[in-house]
Formats: C-alpha cells, structure tokens, sequence
C-alpha cells in the first residue's frame, strides 16, 4: 500500500476515488452538506437516522449511512483527512488552538468546557510525552449518538484525534470505548488499522515531523469511567475510580502526564471548523453555544432517533418539528436531558432554549445528549427513582457522599412509591441533595441529586399526593393501582390468563374474565396484551377494590 | 531462549503454583494455551491488566478466582489488585454463564417501555431469577445497561443478537428459538 505523504496527493487520490465512484454509482461527492445529500434509500431502512427533518443540520452525523464505515476510500471522497494535511502543512499548533478558539467550540460530553482552552492548558503544560484521550463511554441511558459516529463515520473522529494531538503536542492517543458497544469497538479497530496502512497514522504524517499513533481500550461495564480521572484509571489498568481534581488531566493525567480528554462528538467536530472555517460554525448557536448538538430523542415522541440541531432551538420545536409531536395525541409532561445526572424540564417551560446555560438554569444540563420525552402517563416520582436507581448502582463507592447518599434517596424514594412515604420525605430528599451536590468527589454525585431536585421543584404536587393521598396520579406506581377487567368490553379471548405470570386471571372462553386481586403482582402484562382495551388501571391500593368498584 | 524467559517470567516451582495449575479451567489444555496466549501478548503493554481480563472474559467466558491467581503469579501484581479491578466492572463475571444469555435492557426508553414486564415473563418461563442460569446451563437471565438502541425500545439482546419493540408475548417464541438448538443435537 503506497502511503500518502502530502496534502496534493491526498487531493489527487479524492479526484482519483470519485472518478472511479461516478463510473460505479451516481454518487454525490460534493462539498456541502445538507439533506439534497442524503441517499433516501438506505435511510428509509435506518430506524435510528433518518433524513434530517424540521430545523435540522447535519454536521457531526453528515457522513453517517452516506459512507461505507469500513472504507476509508469512502471517507476521503467526502474530504476525508484534507483537515489533517492542512493544518500539518500550513499551521502551527498555536493556530490549530486559535481556530478552534474562534469558532467557540465547548466540549460536547457534556460539562461544556472551551474545547481551545482545554487544549491550550495541556499543550503550556511542560513535559516531552503527551496523551490525548477519545473519552466513549457512552453510558447515559438512553444516549447513543456517540455510537452511531463510531460506528458510522470513525475516521473524522481519528482525524479530529490526530489534530488535536498536533496542536497540544500529543504522539499517543486512545479511544476509550465501552464494552456494550461491539461493533464500535470493531469499526475502531479496523478504521485504525487503515489509517496506519495509508500513513495517515504512525511516523511523519503526511511527510511532516509529526507523528501519532492511536490504540483502542474498551472499558467493561462501568457508568462511572466517563468521568475523566476515572477513564485514565481505567486505561492505566485499575479500577476505574475517580480521584480528586486538582489537579486536572491536563497538568497530570495519564500516568502522569498532561492529557486532554475530549468527547467523540467534539472530535467528529474539528476536522469541519478546520474545512470551513471557525466563522462558519460559529454562525450557528448561540452567544455562547455555538454550532450544533447531536441528541438521541426517545419515549413518547413519534418519530425518536437520532438528531442534529442547531444550539439556541427551543425545545418546543424539537419535540413538535423534528420529532413530529407526542404519541397517540397525548399531552407532553417533561422532557428529561442530560441523563442520570440531568434533570426533568417540564412542559411548562417548552419554548426553553436548548443551549448550556439555559439549561442549566432550568436545573437540567445538556449531558452528552440523550432526551427522553414523557407523555403524561409517566410518573415523575417513579422516573426520579429510576435514575436514583442507577445512579446507586453506578457509584463506584469511592467517597462517601455519593455511596451513601445515593442509597439513602434511593430507600426514601422506594418508599414513597411503595405509598409508605411519610410527612418530611421531601425535606429529607433536599436536605441529602444539597450534602451530596457539594461534598462528592465527581460529577456523578454531585449530579446525582438533579433528578430528584428537579422533579421535586417541578412536580411537588406529585410526591405530596403519593406520600399523603397514597395515590400515583400517573397510575404506574405499582402499590397504588390496581388493575381490573371491563365487563363490557371483554371478549373471552384468554389472551390475558395466557400471558398472566402468576395466574392471577380466571374464567371461561367468550365470557368475561376476572383478575384475582390477592393473586395479582400488577406488572401489567394483561394491560399492554390485550387488544380489546379491556383492561383499566384504577387507582387506590388492592385492599382498597371495595371502595373503588 | 523462548522457554527460559517463559521460566524466568513464572519463576513458580513453588508448591502453590503445582495445586493452581491442577485447578480447573487451568487443567485444561486449551484453556490454559488460551490464557498463556494473552497474558503473552498484553503483558508489556501499559495498563494491559484491563485489556488481558476483557480478552479472557471474552474468549474464556469467566475469570474465575484460580484464573485470577494465574494471572497475578505471571504479572507480578497481587491478587488482591487484580480481583479489585474485577469486581469493580460489571463485565467481569467470576462464575461461568450459560451458553446463551439474554439480556434485558434496562435504558430509560426500555425501562418506561416495559422491560419489567419482559424480565417477569421470561422469569416465569425459565422459572429462574434474573441473573441467574438455568439449571441445565442452557440460558443466563441478565438485566443490562443502555445498549443504545433507544429508538427501538424496549429491547433484548439474545447473545449478539438485539430484538426491538418486544412485546411479552414475544418471550415464549424467543425462548423457544434459543432451545432449539439443543432439541436437534
């Protein structure tokens, strides 16, 4: 395999691919993005990536399905690796960081932090070896932006690695990538590999005295090495634990080292604002959010899948535009961002601008982007303590703070569910909130808290009714509903006592059937089977039936 | 000169290292080539301690406490050490699984799809506790974070291979799918 060694024979490779692409298919290899570009057809089959839709723009995910992931010919077609070749051939680190600077890039993991800055820190930072980190551990429920980058287009994010590590100084990078991702994990490899086998990776890129070189690691299933110390840890071989900052990654990070830890989406990022030019991005956004986000919208939306928006849209337009409104016409509730350690924005405040102050403000934060949309059958009390759930489980255990207070909102939230919730439960909540926002060593437990605080300031009126009325007026909280059979509309199919668990339905085929209350765990299965609607949740608890009947 | 570096690097004529090599999975031959593969491969790397146990985890199944005391007397680092790291990540498992697992998302769109639901049914059919292996070692019962496969919630992944927008009445044929295989042999 010849190696490429400049920037005009990169460009005469791309003329050489695209030649031989328009003899083969009528592709589109043009220099601009925008939905003309996208190939209906192998959307129509993505049930994660559809065409943009609404205010949409295409940025970080404009290759994604357009281009074979596995081929790296496909990547340089869409000029692949040219930002690469310019900045080695024609700018100084200092320049690579003044670009980025102006084009007002903020890490895209979530927390915000100047990206130019960031790379300004670890590069005046003295000190022969370097490290620059591809932080993928995507572990946000209900986020996978970062996966289908990976998956879909993982040479801009190697090259956007390659650029940083020439502006801070790096000639070793790693991309930490969580095991629940497999594929990911095999497209890494392989794109990795042809890079190395192009020259674009490894001794004097592009014929410059730079050289860079980038290994995979995969994590194996913990929430908290996304947390920056915890990731080195991680790659060091150790338990991913975090430790105290400071001092940061970038004066001591990876054994040691000065390191500069970027999120997937911010590398994906580079290799556009060097293309186009940081005024270019910076026209998109806000005054200080610029360019644009991706975001996995999910729940009860229509159309859920992957999106990329301009920073500064309210929230309004990406429920009702680009996600089409909520289903079966039902009203929206809250939308939850930033995952466990986001907060839940209710509908109240929809035309919010979706940027890294305002949500923040509103006692959410932007997180690496998932968006969970909820209708108004979810019970807010129940969603808290789902994520308090996961959060407990996720707490490396490390400080204090977090290991016990997670534990201790997560037993009081249960209880409140359970409908033994007591007078002072929410006191409690807040009191053990604020201990752990200020007192835990990582991000995890200080934000942990969030959606409890947030649902608690937005739906109060909830809680009070589970600990005081003992009633879920969302009707999900298990032991304060309790299901039975309409009469009327119950055909006798025995479709319900099929499927029931525990064998709690009874009666004869055509005839109208009966749950046994004492029998019955209320996990609903007969509610989301049945396809007469026969089935109703009441409210109240099971010994409470003769009231409610 | 392959067989002595070999001999320097064990340096275990010790007693305990002759009962650890009797134990089992390190008493089978292919086994034990497996792991020597690795460790072999991984142990200059820096930091390879994470890459060696996810390679074992992957090819072996299990890195069950004789494993872990191989790997300490090759590497040098102690035991304590190693099953720190492997009791931290969830990952890593110390027992052997079934051959098939399904796994249960447990992501916020699968959790507020149903996934609850799913777990009780399958429970119901294998008659086991999430987390728990039939008692023919056929089927591991396991719930899993966030495969990020939100927009098709709720979802289970049977071995490598995700099914989305299961409905409980989906458990009973998907079960049957998995022990079919062992109904034709």
């Amino acid at each position: 395999m010849t190696k490429i060694t400049s920037l005009n024979q990169l460009i005469n490779l791309q003329e050489q691919i695209i030649e031989k692409k328009r003899d083969e298919i009528t592709s589109h290899p043009g220099k601009s993005w925008g939905p003309e570009k996208f190939a209906p057809q192998a959307l129509k089959e993505d049930q994660e990536l559809d065409a943009p839709r609404g205010k949409e723009i295409r940025v970080v995910l404009r290759n994604c399905t357009l281009i074979d992931p596995e081929s790296l010919d496909d990547y340089i077609s869409e000029d692949g690796y040219q930002a690469l070749a310019m900045v080695l051939e024609q700018n100084t680190p200092e320049q690579v960081i003044e670009t980025i600077a102006q084009s007002g890039l903020r890490g895209r993991g979530g927390a915000g932090f100047p990206t130019a800055k960031k790379w300004e820190l670890t590069r005046n930072n003295p000190g022969t070896q370097k490290f620059i980190i591809c932080n993928a551990d995507e572990g946000d429920p209900g986020a996978f932006m970062n996966r289908r980058v990976l998956e879909g287009d993982p040479h801009s994010v190697l090259e956007g690695m390659a650029i940083a590590a020439y502006a801070i100084g790096a000639q070793q990078g790693y991309v930490y990538c969580r095991a629940e991702y497999p594929i990911a994990v095999r497209t890494l490899i392989h794109a990795i590999q042809q890079a190395q086998d192009y020259g674009i990776l490894g001794n004097n890129i592009f014929g410059s005295d730079f050289s860079f070189n980038i290994e995979l690691r995969m994590g194996a299933g913990a929430f908290v090495c996304g947390e920056e110390t915890a990731l080195i840890a991680s790659i060091e071989g150790k338990r991913g634990e975090p430790r105290p900052r400071p001092p940061f990654p970038a004066v001591s990070g990876l054994w040691g080292k000065p390191t500069s830890i970027n999120n997937v989406e911010t590398f994906a990022n580079i290799p556009q604002i060097i293309l186009t030019g940081p005024e270019w991005f910076a026209s998109m956004g806000t005054e200080k959010s610029k360019g644009t986000k991706t975001f996995a919208l999910a729940g009860d939306v229509n159309h859920t899948g992957l999106i990329e928006v301009p920073l500064g849209i309210t929230l309004r337009e990406i429920v009702y535009d680009v996600g089409e409104g909520i289903k079966k016409n039902k009203g929206l509730k809250a939308i939850q961002t930033g995952g466990p350690m986001g907060g839940c924005i209710p509908a109240s405040m929809i035309d919010l601008q979706v940027d890294y102050e305002s949500l923040t403000a509103a006692g959410s934060m932007m997180g690496s982007g998932g968006m969970i949309v909820m209708d108004e059958d979810t019970c807010m009390v129940d969603i808290a303590r789902f994520f308090m759930e996961f959060t407990k489980e996720e707490s490396c255990g490390k400080c204090t703070p977090c290991r016990v207070g997670t534990y201790s909102m997560l037993q009081i939230l249960n209880r409140i569910c359970q409908g033994e919730g007591v007078e002072g439960d929410i006191e409690e909540l807040e009191r053990l909130s604020k201990v752990m926002k200020v007192h835990s060593l990582c991000g995890l437990g200080q934000g942990a808290p969030n959606p409890v605080i947030s649902t608690i300031k937005h739906f109060r009126a909830e809680y009070e009714a589970h600990i005081y009325d003992k009633h879920c007026p969302a009707k999900v909280c298990k032991a304060l509903i309790h299901y039975e059979i309409i009469k009327d509309s119950c055909t006798g199919c025995t479709f319900c006592a099929k499927n029931c668990p525990v064998g709690a339905i009874s009666g004869e085929r055509r005839k109208p059937h009966e749950i046994d209350q004492e029998i019955c765990i209320q996990c609903g299965i007969c509610f989301q089977t049945c396809n007469f609607n026969a089935i109703e949740i009441l409210p109240g608890k099971v010994q409470l039936v003769g009231e409610h009947s | 000169m392959e067989d002595q570096s070999s001999k320097q690097t064990y340096g275990l004529s010790t007693p305990s290292m002759h009962l650890l090599l009797n134990e089992f999975p390190l008493n089978q031959v292919e086994s034990r080539e497996i792991i020597d593969k690795i460790l072999l491969s991984f142990k200059d790397v820096p930091g390879g301690l994470m890459v060696i146990l996810n390679e074992i985890q992957s090819q072996i199944g299990y890195i069950s406490q004789p494993i872990q005391e191989y790997i300490s007397a090759i590497l040098n680092i102690p035991v304590s050490t190693i099953t720190g790291v492997v009791s931290f990540y969830s990952f890593f498992t110390t027992k052997p699984r079934g051959d098939h697992t399904i796994k249960f998302c447990m992501g916020t769109a699968c959790y507020v799809g149903g996934t609850p639901q799913l777990m009780r049914k399958a429970e119901q059919i294998l008659d086991i506790q999430t987390g728990d292996t039939t008692p023919d070692n056929h089927i591991t019962m396991e719930v899993c974070r966030c495969v990020g496969s939100c927009s098709q919630a709720p979802v289970v992944v049977v071995d490598e291979q995700l099914y989305g927008r299961v409905r409980p009445s989906k458990i009973p044929p998907l079960i049957r799918e998995i022990m079919k295989t062992y109904e034709d042999s």
